[in-house]
């Protein structure tokens, strides 16, 4: 069942994704470009998915358990640390330069660009590369942010 | 703002609000994208079915919408194939080391309103707006 309940989430969610436009690059950019003909559409997508995650997150909270699985998986992480604004500069050059991120970009396979399959092929390797290099360093203060224990 | 679409923008915000709170409410899991597909790479982890199913489902919805007479935009990506590769390298490495990308911090981790995520989408946004300011207004002159 909850195999059933993630193949129907990840259904919507890429909906979501098809309809508001944010599967085409050309629109997540025109959003990202603020000097050119800039297209706020993204900000709208983020406030209409905010306007339902906040008071559901909130009821979810509150409610506890969930239908299907033992316990909600909230993330713990709170500090603001070196690998968060490190990461995010990163992923946000990435995300500037094609205009993809990785919903969008996986949700693009379906149309079997070449382009995008070598960016989620490229995408899948910055993962990889990223966990072998943390377990190389030997650095017990830094907590390993293993692929389960993430933000999201 | 010629290419401003509220309506469609909002309807399928929605859609992606009420997705990744249905994989709270069902599973218990957060839908962070980067988050999900990373955990299908590695040997370690033993949860790869509903991160898989989660996955397929997204690569199902353009097919699905196609199959019922939806008109799919295929992806205009000009860049070259070194930007590409560079593009995704750095979209890979860098949702690991934060933690999450524009769903699980931007939607989930604000939704929660966790500081961390929205102090990592403050900076992932402007690092974004500062790259693509410098390749169309700084290089293409």
């Amino acid at each position: 069942m909850p195999i059933i309940a993630s193949l129907f989430c990840g259904l919507i969610f890429g909906s979501g994704l098809l309809i508001s436009g944010m599967v085409r690059t050309e629109k997540v950019l025109g959003f990202l470009d603020i000097f050119g003909a800039w297209d706020p559409s993204l900000a709208v997508v983020m406030m209409a998915a905010l306007a339902v995650a906040v008071p559901g997150f909130a009821w979810a909270k509150r409610r506890g358990r969930p239908l299907l699985a033992a316990k909600c998986d909230w993330p713990t992480k709170t500090g603001i640390d070196r690998p968060l604004v490190v990461g995010s500069v990163m992923f946000g050059a990435g995300w500037g330069l094609v205009g993809l991120c990785p919903g969008p970009a996986l949700e693009n396979l379906a149309t079997l660009s070449p382009r995008v399959i070598a960016f989620v092929a490229a995408m899948a390797g910055g993962m990889v590369l990223r966990d072998l290099w943390q377990k190389r360093s030997p650095q017990p203060r830094n907590q390993a942010t293993l692929a389960t224990a993430a933000d999201g | 703002m010629a290419n401003f679409t509220p309506v469609s923008a909002a309807i399928g915000g929605v859609l992606i609000g009420l997705s990744s709170l249905l994989l709270m409410l069902l599973t218990g899991r957060i839908a962070g994208i980067s988050g999900i597909f990373a955990g299908l790479l590695g040997p370690g982890t033993n949860d790869k079915g509903w991160r898989a199913a989660f996955v397929a489902g997204l690569i199902l919805a353009p097919l699905v919408a196609g199959a019922v007479g939806y008109a799919v935009p295929s992806p205009q990506m000009p860049a070259s194939w070194g930007v590409v590769i560079a593009a995704g390298l750095l979209v890979g490495g860098g949702t690991r080391l934060a933690g999450g990308c524009t769903s699980g911090h931007g939607i989930c981790g604000i939704a929660r309103l966790s500081v961390r995520s929205m102090t990592a989408t403050a900076i992932f946004m402007v690092a974004a707006l500062v790259v693509v300011a410098f390749t169309r207004h700084v290089l293409a002159g």
